[in-house]
């Protein structure tokens, strides 16, 4: 089996006396797509920040690409080829959708600590960027400022962006939340697409999507990873239906 | 080009041949009267840099202007009353100045930053207030005004007018420059998204402190320009209240033009000069035209002759 990309271990964080995250050991191999599930208030957006260096955990330990990140800041572990989505679509609003991914085409690059050129003529960066909308899907839309754009568009572009550092892992907070049907679809589309270029960790309500989409799925209830294994796996799991599939499936 | 970005790159061409034919239709009072805003112009400029694309709200810019101010009365004092030492000194002190303090105000946002650089800016006012070699309270008279390799140029008027227009130039082209490269757009997206840029792998701490020393630097230019303007220093340049109407002409121009600056700082000065014909108590009067210049154009003076809509990055 090959050697994780992401894995951690142990990992705990308490906010006052709520544990958040109780003792999680969960890795991503190369390439795979790793979905973690759960109830609301199980913490999944928290497991997230600490992942991506935006909340330090008390105990425990993660390791990227065999290297202890746990103490990283953000921008490093961003550097390393660490890339995310938020739960709450955060996109620079007054960018263009292009100026949007020629940023974090530059920032990939290194080439945002230059003075004198301006940027809309780095021409590598912003084609860079217009494949990398036609990815997603936007193709026609560089021109719009980002708040103009759908919430399922600002979601593509999210995604665009994330991709735009050639990320080895890409972290996905709820890539579908508030998307409609045909967004949702397209959304589960571009990953099928990304799938194999880059290990994922999506973190989504969506079963459908995940059902579809995830190699192997973990269950999160209270801070605990109740379960771990493929769909079927966990869909038979006693301890899943009665926590949190039972009141849905 | 859209009409509204035509009209963008058309009015600091325009403005800049209106100050450069100024002097044409200009008594010597007018002149100095320009001077003055044209100076505050160039130190506007270098606010909205880091106000307007970093939303950097510095409370304590007037402290980098009033430290090139005195840079230029002290070396006079001392005998070196030369431009080419006595303004790159200027510059120098002032972005030291800056650079140490914006190393720590960066650490915080917000309120917590606009406090901090007014503390910062008080702690330089109350030090030049002692500095009892300089003329402490009294302030600093300069004897003559800084030479230029040797050359009396800067006592005529005329000299003086394209000398500190050639500099307002140059700075907001400089500016300009920075805003428009990959530097600024990393600036301008911590300001929209500070957790989105640290997520693509930039830290904004350097882009942000860079920014703000060399805000700093030219403000000091401003400044050893005012010092030779007005031929005296005093730590009142130093004073919050100059800082609060930097913020003044800025956001009265609009917030990140950098022409926006030009137009506040003219339409400040010479509100302030001609109001004052009307009455004493002008501020009366000055008061409620800026608050219907905020509430009713909603981007300032550069919005109303620019077109509205976001930033000007180019």
């Amino acid at each position: 089996m090959a050697e994780p990309l992401l894995s951690i271990r142990h990992l705990r964080k308490a906010y006052g006396a709520l544990q958040v995250t109780d003792g999680v050991s969960l890795d991503v191999r190369p390439g795979e797509i790793h979905a973690v599930i759960g109830p609301n208030g199980a913490g999944k957006t928290t497991l997230v920040s600490q992942i991506a260096g935006e909340v330090v955990p008390d105990g425990g330990q993660i390791l990227f690409a065999g290297a202890d990140i746990t103490r990283l800041p953000v921008h490093k572990r961003a550097r390393r080829g660490l890339a995310r989505s938020f739960q709450i679509t955060s996109v620079l609003a007054g960018f263009t959708a292009l100026e949007n991914v020629a940023l974090a085409v530059a920032a990939a690059q290194g080439h945002t600590f230059r003075f004198i050129r301006p940027a809309r003529s780095d021409r590598t960066a912003l084609e860079a960027a217009a494949a990398l909308l036609e990815q997603v899907g936007l193709g026609a839309r560089a021109q719009v400022p980002a708040a103009d754009l759908s919430h399922g568009e600002k979601r593509a572009l999210e995604l665009a962006m994330a991709l735009a550092g050639r990320p080895r892992l890409l972290l996905l907070d709820e890539p579908m939340a508030g998307t409609g049907h045909e967004e949702s679809a397209a959304m589960v589309r571009l990953l099928e697409q990304v799938r194999g270029a880059a290990g994922i960790l999506l973190v989504e309500h969506d079963m459908d999507a995940v059902f579809r989409l995830a190699d192997r799925i973990s269950v999160l209830v209270a801070g605990r990873v109740i379960a771990c294994g493929s769909a079927d796996e966990v869909k038979a799991d006693a301890g899943v239906r009665a926590a949190y599939l039972g009141d849905e499936a | 080009m859209n009409t509204t970005s035509m009209r963008r790159a058309a009015i600091p061409l325009i403005l800049f041949a209106l100050l450069a034919v100024a002097p044409l239709a200009s008594d010597g009072y007018t002149l100095s009267l320009l001077a003055r805003a044209m100076i505050f112009a160039l130190a506007a400029v270098s606010l909205d840099f880091i106000l307007g694309y970093g939303a950097l709200v510095s409370f304590g810019h007037a402290a980098t202007m009033g430290i090139g101010a005195y840079a230029v009365g002290i070396l006079a004092e001392e005998g070196i009353g030369d431009a080419l030492v006595a303004f790159p000194a200027a510059m120098a002190a002032a972005g030291l100045f800056a650079l140490v303090t914006g190393a720590i105000s960066l650490k915080t946002r917000g309120v917590y930053f606009i406090m901090i650089t007014l503390a910062f800016g008080q702690m330089a006012y109350f030090v030049t207030q002692s500095l009892s070699a300089y003329g402490g309270d009294d302030g600093l008279s300069l004897a003559v005004r800084s030479t230029i390799a040797g050359h009396r140029w800067l006592r005529d008027p005329l000299i003086f007018h394209y000398v500190i227009l050639g500099l307002l130039a140059l700075t907001f082209l400089f500016c300009r420059m920075l805003v428009r490269a990959p530097f600024g757009r990393v600036l301008e997206g911590a300001k929209e998204n500070e957790r989105r840029m640290r997520a693509l792998g930039v830290n904004p701490y350097p882009y942000r402190l860079i920014a703000f020393t060399l805000a700093g630097a030219l403000a000091g230019l401003a400044g050893a320009l005012f010092a030779n303007l007005t031929e005296f220093v005093s730590p009142a340049y130093l004073s919050w209240y100059r800082s609060g109407e930097l913020i003044v002409m800025v956001v009265a121009g609009g917030v990140g033009t950098l022409y926006g600056a030009i137009l506040g700082a003219l339409g400040v000065v010479l509100a302030e000069e001609g109001l004052s014909l009307i009455t004493e108590h002008w501020r009366i009067l000055f008061g409620p035209l800026l608050v219907l210049i905020v509430l009713f154009t909603r981007g300032g003076l550069a919005a109303v002759l620019g077109g509205k809509g976001g930033a000007d990055r180019g």
